[in-house]
């Protein structure tokens, strides 16, 4: 049963970077991106540092690379407009196989495309390693407002409850011979979608009387106090520590 | 302190006295309600759709409030002031376990309501292995609710008001959409529990398997009162009141009885 109870970005496993504590994790990611994110462009071989540095963290937590270059799959819609830089920007063209492109946009979609590459990996990398129930709590450890806590807890509880409502109502429309073709249907889907957001309003409003019912006031009470020792800690803060000590580089060599 | 033992005793885990309620758009929903639930007894509150039912449960808690009359749960009057205590007291299990199970996992759940009243640490997880021990669920605390089936949904709704240790528990159709045995489970699970039960239900066999004594609210009054085998044999009272016995069940049947 273990398969379908957690969330399909999480990779199960047990390695150093799984047991680290989550708010340890965000914080490292956080800090290596705005590392990365201020390292000057022009410096290139700062960006191979940190891919490898990305590689190493990858290989501790035992995730195999075949599955991180899936999981970067994401990124190209943003890949498609940094290809597209070179030729809209405006500035000094250099010619390239018979193609002129803006030497000024080259920068750009290799900015975007190193430093975008570099941050999703990043990310790519903490989901697989940390459930999706322990980033939430590991985001409110980091005293992220409680509203938004909630409502991302809310969604992962309720996420596949309002699934499972679209399937049923998809199921009597076309037990009902609805069959959805072309425009001519939408409207008919646009209700549906209508009243799914009424259902699931209205369920929100029973949701909420059974949590004033046991005692809600308007805060989540803290169940599981994550902790972090100051080896973790130090653990995790060692990426950003040497993206930085790299950055640093960067900027004066 | 013998005083106030024997008081604890004598005072009656429910009293509702003369509650009056209109709901906003003028429709008046209870009519001048009187009922009194001792400690330890099981009650089944019974009467047609639109009764008032759910109207008295939201009175129990203080969701509802404003009508005339009084509730008092273990001596303690419902009012702004005591509202938390209030709910800590009256522990209300939806029909909806969708609705009642809001948290990521079981045990979060189940560990709301005392995390809710400042309970924390080793306590907690105590009071939650303890609630989920008693509705048969204690294996099943890192689940997702999601993944559980309607049956064992309906348990861990349980667990998660038995978890703030009630004075008084409120099951709003407790045998709805249930199977057979997911039925008897929970008849079961509530015949072992040391506590005062309200239990509203169009579940006739089950009011009589479950609660000795049964209360028809209808229109907003309690119409009748009484030892719950005697309620469901007056044929005049129970069709006076929309109510229906299942095809062929016979309350006074030695079996029905037992």
């Amino acid at each position: 049963m273990g398969a379908g109870h957690s969330h399909r970005l999480y990779r199960h496993g047990h390695s150093p970077v799984h047991d680290l504590p989550p708010h340890c994790k965000l914080a490292a990611v956080f800090l290596f991106v705005v590392v990365v994110v201020s390292t000057p462009r022009e410096a290139m071989w700062p960006f191979a540092l940190y891919a490898v540095l990305l590689a190493g963290v990858a290989g501790a937590a035992r995730i195999p690379a075949g599955y991180l270059l899936k999981r970067l799959l994401i990124e190209i819609p943003f890949v498609a407009f940094a290809l597209l830089m070179p030729f809209v920007v405006p500035g000094e063209q250099v010619h390239v196989l018979g193609l002129s492109l803006s030497e000024n946009g080259l920068w750009g979609a290799w900015n975007v495309l190193a430093k975008g590459t570099l941050g999703v990996a990043a990310s790519v990398i903490l989901a697989s390693t940390t459930e999706l129930r322990a980033l939430l709590l590991g985001l409110q450890r980091l005293r992220l407002p409680s509203i938004l806590v909630q409502i991302a807890s809310f969604m992962i509880r309720y996420g596949d409850v309002i699934t499972d409502e679209m399937r049923r109502m998809s199921i009597a429309r076309r037990s009902r011979g609805f069959e959805a073709r072309g425009v001519r249907s939408w409207g008919v889907l646009a209700k549906s979608a209508g009243a799914l957001f009424i259902r699931s309003y209205e369920r929100g409003e029973r949701v909420h009387l059974a949590m004033v019912s046991r005692g809600y006031a308007g805060a989540m009470p803290v169940i599981d106090e994550v902790t972090a020792t100051r080896a973790q800690w130090t653990r995790a803060v060692s990426l950003p520590a040497a993206a930085l000590a790299v950055c640093v580089l960067g900027w004066t060599l | 302190m013998t005083e106030a033992t024997v008081n604890a005793v004598n005072v009656p885990s429910l009293e509702v006295s003369g509650l009056a309620f209109a709901y906003p758009d003028g429709h008046q929903a209870l009519f001048g309600v009187d009922l009194a639930v001792a400690r330890g007894e099981r009650v089944a509150l019974l009467g047609p759709n639109g009764a008032g039912k759910t109207t008295l449960v939201l009175h129990l808690n203080g969701i509802l409030e404003g009508g005339a009359g009084s509730v008092r749960v273990a001596g303690l009057p419902v009012a702004k002031e005591n509202l938390a205590e209030i709910r800590r007291r009256v522990g209300i299990v939806f029909q909806d376990p969708d609705d009642q199970l809001f948290m990521p996992t079981v045990r979060e759940d189940v560990a709301f309501g005392p995390a809710a009243s400042g309970v924390r640490g080793a306590e907690l997880e105590e009071r939650v292995l303890a609630a989920l021990a008693q509705v048969g669920m204690a294996e099943y605390a890192d689940r997702p609710p999601h993944h559980l089936s309607f049956g064992q949904r309906r348990r861990v709704a349980v667990a998660t008001v038995l978890a703030m240790s009630p004075e008084i528990l409120v099951l709003d159709e407790p045998s709805s959409n249930l199977d057979p045995a997911s039925r008897r489970e929970l008849a079961d699970i509530l015949r072992g529990l040391d506590v005062t039960v309200l239990m509203v239900t169009h579940d006739l066999p089950y009011a009589l398997e479950l609660c000795g004594r049964s209360v028809i609210l209808s229109e907003g009054v309690i119409a009748a009162d009484g030892p719950t085998a005697e309620v469901l044999s007056d044929a005049a009272l129970m069709r006076a009141h929309r109510l229906e016995l299942p095809f062929g069940f016979d309350p006074s049947s030695p079996v029905a009885l037992r």
